[in-house]
C-alpha cells in the first residue's frame, strides 16, 4: 500500500476508513475496529443463544463509490455566471437553463452575490432572499445545514424554504393524530425492540418496508445481520409492497403486492376478519383505544353499508382475499412485530394519497394485538440496539455551530453546551419563526409565479399536534416576496411533486437574482445567474457520529451495532477552487461587514473542537488524542435500564424510555399518549376539533375510514393513465447522492441502463403490461401523463402485479430535450410525473407514491408543449 | 500449498453491489504496479452482477450471481495467452501488464467473460484478487476489497491447502458454475440453485381457504434427474422416485427448489383431499397458482 495514510471520515452512508497518498484519496473502506483499542461490543441473550455484532461498520453503495463523485467531471471547479447574466444590464432571466456559463474569479462571484443581497435587503429586507438546502447532503455536524448554513444564513438574514416532511408525510398528518409523538413526527420510539424481538417474537410483516435498500436511515447494512439472527431462530417474515421489494428477495416467506394506494384495504380486511373472529386483544383495546367502538361498526359496515372483508379488499388491492385472511388468522395467532415502513414509521405507502390512512392503519392494526406487549409491536428491525443511550453525542439535528434552537429540533439540549455567550455565540433567526415569513418548498413555483399562496402546517409541525392547522400565507403580513433565491445544491427537481414546474419558475421575472451553491453541475443547478462551487466533507474538517441525526429522530444511532464517533479529517484540498462551503460563508461575511461574527476568528477544526468538548467525549479522551487517533467506540454499558418502547404504555405506567417526548405538560401524571385521551384515538379528538371549528377535510376525517386514494387505480385519471406508479426512495442512490455525477454507480446494471451513449433511468413493468404495449427489456419508452414525459430504459419482469409499474424517485439529473420544464427529460426526473397536490385540503404533504402514468415506446420526439400549457 | 479461494454464497447476495463499487474504487484510478494497470472509470465490470429472476407473479423470486475471475485451476485464458497469463503459487491469476500488452485477444479467452479489454492502456484485464492487498502485510482486513465490503457475509475469501478446500466444499455443498467447462475454478458457489434451477410452487386451498398442513410430493417422472438437497429437502429412504415431501405453510403454499429440467408427478394430500398432476419443468419455474380442493 505504500506510503498511504490511513484516515477516518463520515457520510450518510457510514463512517470510513480513507487512504489517502501524494494528496489524493487511493481508496475508502468501512471501518474494522481493533480488539487492541476498542471498546467490547454489547451481546443480547435470547432463546439460548447469544448474538453479537460483527467488529466492523457497514457502508452503503453511495459511499462505497464516494471516491468517484470526490474525483468528477462534474465538480464545479470555478465560480461561474451564466453568459447573459448582466446585473448591471440585461439579466436575461428567460434564458435560465438554457444560456451556458463562464468561469469567473472568486473574488467576482462574491461582489456580485453581495451586491444583490445587500441591494435586495435595501429594496425589500432580508426576507425577500430565499433560500433551501437539500435535506441530506454533506455529513458532518459542523458543516451540516442545521449548523454552518444556519448559523450564516440567519445573520445575513432569509425566508427559508420549510422542507414538508417527505419521508414521515402519512404518519406525520395522520398517525401523529391518532397516537401522538409529535416530537417524533408521528413515528414510534423503537427503543430495545432488538432484544425484544429475538426473545418472542413469532412473525414479522414488513409493510412498505424495505430495510435492505433504505437502511432506516444513514445507517448503511447496519442492521443487516440482525435479520439473519431472526430468521435463523425461525420468525416467519411477510411482506407487503406493492413492489417485490430487496429484503423480501433476501429474507422474505412471502409477498403481497396490492394495487398503489390500496395498502389501506387490507389493514381494513385484516381488522374485519380479527373482528369477526373475534381474535383481538380486547382487554388492551378497552383500556388504550378511544373511538374503538364505533370504528368497529364502520369496519363492520353496520355504519356504511360496506363490511370491510377479504373479499372487499381483493376487489381494491387484487391481493387474494384467502391469502389475506390467511395473514390475518396467522398474525392473531402469533406475536407479530409491524415494520410499518423502514425505520419504524416511514414507507413508500405514507407518502401516497393514501397515505394518512395507511399510517393510521398501521397503528390501528398494532393497538388490536397489544402494541407493547412482548414481542408485540410496531418496528422495522432497523433501531432499537442495546447501545449506550446515556453518553451524549449530539446529532446534526441539535445546531452544532448555528445554535439555532428554532429550526433545530433538539437543539435546546445542546446549545448551551456549546456556546458561553460570553466569547461565543449562537445565531438564531428572527425570520424562520412562528411570526415571521415562510414558504412551504413543495409550493416555491406557486409563491414565486402566482406572488401568494396559503396553507396549513409549517413543515415539520413537531412541537404540539395542533401545530399542524397554524395557518400560513405567503407573502406573511408585512413581509415582502421573494426577490432573490439562494439555492443550495439542485435537487428539487428530481425529488418534489410535479417538478417541471421548478423548471418554469426560474424563468419567471420576478425572481430578479438566483445563486446556486452547489458541488456538482446537476439538477437544476444550470438555472442559475451565479454558481457557488462547493466541496465535499473529504475536502475539509469536521465532527460527526455514524446515523446520528437527533431532533425528529431522537437517538438515532440506536439503528447501529456500535456507537462510532468520528473525527472527519481533510483528506485532500478542495477539488480545483471549490470551496467549503464555512469559507464560502465566511468570504461572504467580510465582505458583508459581519465577518468576525461569524466566524469568531476560528476555522473548522477550532469548531470541530469546541464541539468536541461540548460532549461527552472529553470524558474518555482529549481532542488531541481524538485527532490522532480518529474515532471513538463508545463502550457497552451493560448497567443501562432495558426499556422496551411502548411497554410502560400497554403496562400504564410511566413512560420509562429515554426518548424527550410527550411534552411533561402533554401527559397527566406523566402517563399516557400525547393525545388528548391519553389513548390510541380511532377518532382523533384533535381532528375533531379541527372539524369543529371550520377546517373539515374530505382526505382526512376524524376517525380512521377507507378514503380511496385520491390518485390511484379506481380514480377518473386511471382511465386515461392506466397504469399505478410506485417511485419510492431509491435503491442505490440517497436520494440524488450518489446519482450522475459521473460517478461509478451509472454502471450499477439495475441503477441506470447506458443506450446509445446515455444512462438512462429505469422503469419495470409487469411482463402482461410490457406485451400489451410491445415493450421488451432495453427499450427506451416514453413515461408521462398530463404533467410531462420522461424517458427512461424498461425492464421487465414479474416483481409488481399487472397494472403496476416501479421506479425510483430523486434521480440527480435533468436533461429536458427541448424547453426546460416544458418537454420530455432523460435524466430520469419521475417526479415530474407525480401529482403536486397535498395530501388533503389541510395536511400539506406530498403523495408521490400514487401516480396514474401511461408508458409507451419512445419514437425519438422531445414532446414540447405550449407556453400556455401549465 | 495453500490455495486463495473465494466462496460466494447466492441464498446471501442481494444485489446491494457493495462489491462492485468497492472494486472500482480499488482499480479505478489508481496503478498498482507489478499487477494491473488502473480500471477504466467505467465500463469494465470485475464483479459482474448476473440476475435472473423465477416464477410467476406473485410466487416469484429473484436471484443474483456475482461472478470475478473465477482463478481456474485449468485456466483457458493461460492456454490462450503465450505466458502473458499466470497462475501464482498461492492460486491466483494474474495478467502481465508488458506481455499481454496488445493482445485483444486475451479479452475473448475466458468463457466466464471475466476478462476486459482497456482500450486506452491497450490491456486486458480482470479481477486479481486484490493480490497487491493480500501480499501486503499491512492491510489488516487480509481479504479482498469485494468480500470486506459485503454487508450481507455473501462473499468470503480461504487461504488453505486444497485438501481443507475439498472438505468444505463437501461440507457446505459448494459448486462451481458452469461446471462443463472443467476449469476448475477457485471461485465456489454454495445455494447456486437459486441462480441455475428451477422450482415449483402453488398455494393449496380448502373449500376457498389456504390450508395448512397438506402433504405435498414431488417424484421424478423418468429417472436421472437431481434435486438439489438444498433446496427441495432429502429424498425419504427407500422410495427413490420421491424427490421431496413437504407440508404446505399457513399460506397453504408449499415450494419445491432445485429442479432440473425434466418431468416430475405432484401429489397434494389435503386432510383426505387429493390432487395430482404432471409438470414439466423446462426453463422456467412454475407457478401453479392455487390448487383448489
Amino acid at each position: 500500500m505504500g506510503e498511504a495514510v490511513r484516515l477516518t471520515n463520515s457520510s450518510t452512508g457510514g463512517p470510513v476508513f480513507v487512504y489517502v497518498e501524494d494528496g489524493k484519496i487511493v481508496r475508502i473502506t468501512p471501518m474494522d475496529l481493533d480488539d487492541a483499542v476498542d471498546a467490547a461490543s454489547w451481546k443480547i441473550e435470547a432463546r439460548g443463544k447469544t448474538f453479537r455484532p460483527p467488529r466492523k461498520t457497514t457502508y452503503s453503495v453511495y459511499t462505497a463509490g464516494f471516491k468517484s463523485m470526490i474525483y468528477s467531471d462534474r465538480r464545479i471547479k470555478t465560480p461561474m455566471k451564466r453568459v447573459d447574466f448582466d446585473p448591471d444590464g440585461e439579466r436575461n432571466i428567460q434564458n435560465r437553463g438554457i444560456s451556458g456559463y463562464e468561469p469567473i474569479s472568486w473574488d467576482e462571484a462574491t461582489d456580485i452575490v453581495v451586491s444583490e443581497i445587500n441591494r435586495v435587503k435595501r429594496e425589500a429586507g432580508p426576507a425577500a432572499i430565499l433560500s433551501s438546502p437539500s435535506s441530506h447532503h454533506m455529513w458532518g455536524n459542523v458543516g451540516y445545514r442545521h449548523s454552518t448554513y444556519f448559523r450564516f444564513m440567519n445573520m445575513m438574514g432569509f425566508t427559508y424554504a420549510d422542507h414538508n416532511p417527505d419521508s414521515w408525510e402519512g404518519w406525520h398528518w395522520g398517525g401523529m393524530h391518532m397516537w401522538g409523538f409529535s416530537w417524533r413526527l408521528g413515528n414510534p420510539e423503537q427503543y430495545d425492540l432488538l432484544e425484544d424481538t429475538l426473545e418472542n417474537t413469532e412473525m414479522i410483516v414488513f409493510w412498505s418496508s424495505d430495510p435492505e435498500t433504505n437502511t432506516g436511515i444513514y445507517s448503511a447494512h447496519e442492521s443487516t445481520p440482525r435479520r439473519f439472527w431472526m430468521k435463523d431462530l425461525g420468525i416467519k417474515m411477510v411482506f407487503i409492497d406493492p413492489f417485490y421489494n430487496h429484503t423480501a428477495g433476501l429474507i422474505g416467506d412471502k409477498w403481497f403486492s396490492p394495487k398503489i394506494g390500496t395498502d389501506h384495504a387490507l389493514s381494513f380486511a385484516i381488522a374485519h376478519t380479527w373482528l369477526t373472529e373475534d381474535t383481538y386483544d380486547k382487554a388492551y383495546v378497552a383500556t388504550h383505544a378511544h373511538g374503538f367502538d364505533e370504528w368497529a361498526d364502520y369496519v363492520l359496515g353496520k355504519t356504511d353499508g360496506v363490511p370491510k372483508t377479504c373479499e372487499w379488499a381483493e376487489a381494491e388491492s387484487g391481493v387474494p382475499a384467502c391469502e389475506i385472511r390467511a395473514l390475518a388468522r396467522e398474525w392473531a395467532k402469533k406475536k407479530t412485530m409491524l415494520a410499518a415502513g423502514g425505520l419504524g414509521g416511514w414507507g413508500g405507502a405514507c407518502r401516497a394519497s393514501h397515505g394518512i390512512e395507511w399510517s393510521r392503519g398501521m397503528i390501528a392494526l398494532a393497538t388490536m394485538q397489544g402494541m407493547g406487549k412482548p414481542g408485540s409491536n410496531i418496528y422495522s428491525t432497523t433501531q432499537g440496539t442495546p447501545v449506550d443511550y446515556d453518553f451524549y453525542f449530539p446529532g446534526y439535528a441539535e445546531g452544532g455551530i448555528s445554535g439555532d434552537c428554532e429550526n433545530s429540533a433538539a437543539g435546546f439540549k445542546f446549545a448551551w453546551r456549546m456556546f458561553d455567550g460570553k466569547t461565543t455565540f449562537p445565531s438564531p433567526s428572527n425570520i424562520n419563526t412562528s411570526a415571521g415569513q415562510h414558504i412551504p418548498r413543495l409550493k416555491v413555483p406557486e409563491c414565486i409565479m402566482d406572488g401568494e399562496f396559503q396553507w396549513a402546517g409549517k413543515g415539520f409541525a413537531g412541537g404540539d399536534i395542533q401545530h399542524q392547522l397554524h395557518q400560513y400565507r405567503y407573502p406573511a403580513p408585512g413581509y415582502p416576496r421573494i426577490k432573490m433565491l439562494w439555492k443550495y445544491g439542485g435537487p428539487w427537481i428530481g425529488t418534489m411533486t410535479a417538478t417541471n414546474r421548478y423548471a418554469r419558475m426560474y424563468a419567471d421575472p420576478s425572481l430578479e437574482f438566483v445563486v446556486s451553491q452547489s458541488i456538482w453541475f446537476e439538477g437544476e443547478v444550470p438555472f442559475a445567474d451565479i454558481i457557488l462551487p462547493a466541496c465535499t466533507n473529504f475536502e475539509r474538517w469536521d465532527i460527526s457520529e455514524f446515523a446520528n441525526c437527533s431532533g425528529y429522530i431522537p437517538d438515532t444511532y440506536g439503528q447501529c451495532n456500535h456507537r462510532v464517533i468520528s473525527l472527519q479529517a481533510k483528506c485532500i484540498e478542495p477539488v480545483g477552487e471549490s470551496k467549503s462551503d464555512y469559507q464560502i460563508y465566511a468570504m461572504i461575511a467580510e465582505k458583508l461587514g459581519i465577518g468576525p461574527m461569524f466566524t469568531e476568528g476560528k476555522d473548522e477544526l477550532a469548531w470541530v473542537e469546541q464541539y468536541y468538548n461540548a460532549t461527552d467525549m472529553p470524558k474518555h479522551m482529549s481532542f488531541a488524542e481524538f485527532k490522532e487517533k480518529g474515532y471513538f467506540i463508545v463502550p457497552d454499558n451493560p448497567e443501562r435500564k432495558k426499556t422496551p418502547a411502548l411497554r410502560w404504555f400497554a403496562e400504564d405506567r410511566e413512560k420509562d424510555t429515554p426518548d424527550w417526548g410527550p411534552r411533561l405538560n402533554n401527559q397527566v401524571g406523566r402517563k399516557g399518549l400525547q393525545t388528548s385521551t391519553g389513548k390510541v384515538e380511532f377518532i382523533a379528538t384533535s381532528l375533531k376539533n379541527f372539524e369543529d371549528q371550520g377546517f373539515v377535510d374530505e382526505y382526512r376525517p376524524s376517525m380512521h375510514t377507507y378514503v380511496p386514494a385520491w390518485e390511484g387505480p379506481a380514480c377518473e385519471l386511471a382511465r386515461k393513465y392506466p397504469l399505478g406508479m410506485l417511485s419510492p426512495h431509491p435503491r442505490f442512490s440517497f436520494h440524488t447522492m450518489g446519482d450522475g455525477k459521473d460517478s461509478f454507480m451509472n454502471d450499477i446494471k439495475d441503477h441506470r441502463v447506458l443506450v446509445d451513449g446515455h444512462y438512462y433511468w429505469i422503469i419495470r413493468m409487469n411482463r402482461l403490461d410490457a406485451a400489451a404495449r410491445g415493450i421488451r427489456s432495453g427499450d427506451l419508452v416514453r413515461a408521462f401523463n398530463d404533467r410531462g414525459s420522461v424517458i427512461v430504459c424498461a425492464q421487465v419482469g414479474e416483481r409488481m402485479q399487472p397494472g403496476t409499474v416501479h421506479t425510483y424517485e430523486s434521480c440527480a439529473e435533468y436533461d429536458p430535450l427541448g424547453k426546460p420544464g416544458r418537454s420530455a427529460d432523460r435524466g430520469g426526473c419521475m417526479n415530474i410525473l407525480t401529482p403536486d397536490r397535498y395530501m388533503s385540503k389541510y395536511a400539506s404533504g406530498m403523495a408521490p407514491n400514487t401516480a396514474q402514468i401511461e408508458v409507451e415506446k419512445w419514437d425519438g420526439g422531445i414532446y414540447e408543449t405550449e407556453e400556455s400549457v401549465q | 500449498m495453500k490455495q486463495w479461494y473465494k466462496v460466494i454464497d447466492v441464498a446471501r447476495c442481494h444485489d446491494c453491489n457493495n462489491c462492485f463499487m468497492a472494486d472500482k474504487d480499488e482499480f479505478v484510478g489508481n496503478d498498482w504496479p507489478g499487477y494491473t494497470a488502473a480500471q477504466p472509470r467505467h465500463g469494465h465490470r470485475w464483479v459482474d452482477i448476473l440476475r435472473r429472476e423465477r416464477g410467476q407473479y406473485a410466487r416469484n423470486d429473484v436471484a443474483y450471481l456475482p461472478v470475478p475471475c473465477q482463478h481456474c485451476e485449468n485456466a483457458p485464458c493461460i492456454d490462450a495467452s503465450d505466458g502473458a497469463i499466470t497462475k501464482r503459487e498461492d492460486g491466483i491469476v494474474m495478467i502481465d501488464m508488458v506481455k499481454a500488452k496488445g493482445n485483444k485477444a486475451l479479452a475473448q479467452s475466458c468463457p466466464y467473460h471475466a476478462i476486459w479489454w482497456n482500450e486506452e492502456a491497450d490491456i486486458a484485464q480482470k479481477c486479481i484478487f486484490c493480490a497487491h492487498l493480500i501480499d501486503d502485510p499491512t492491510w489488516t482486513p487480509h481479504t479482498t476489497r469485494c468480500t470486506h465490503s459485503c454487508p450481507t457475509d455473501a462473499m468470503a475469501t480461504y487461504f488453505v491447502e486444497p485438501e481443507e478446500m475439498a472438505r468444505m466444499i463437501a461440507a457446505e455443498k459448494l459448486e462451481a458454475y458452469l461446471p462443463d467447462l472443467g476449469t476448475k475454478p477457485h471461485t465456489l458457489y454454495k445455494n447456486l440453485f437459486r441462480f441455475t434451477l428451477n422450482f415449483i410452487t402453488a398455494g393449496v386451498l380448502v373449500d376457498g381457504d389456504c390450508y395448512e398442513g397438506a402433504t405435498v410430493t414431488l417424484r421424478s417422472h423418468e429417472g436421472g434427474i437431481a434435486c438439489d438437497a438444498g433446496g427441495a429437502g432429502m429424498a425419504d429412504g427407500g422410495d427413490t422416485a420421491t424427490l421431496a415431501r413437504r407440508r404446505t405453510n399457513f399460506f397453504g403454499e408449499f415450494k419445491f427448489d432445485g429442479l432440473e429440467y425434466g418431468e416430475y408427478e405432484l401429489e397434494v394430500d389435503a386432510g383426505g383431499k387429493r390432487y395430482a398432476a404432471r409438470v414439466l419443468v423446462d426453463n422456467e419455474s412454475q407457478n401453479l397458482g392455487f390448487i383448489e380442493l
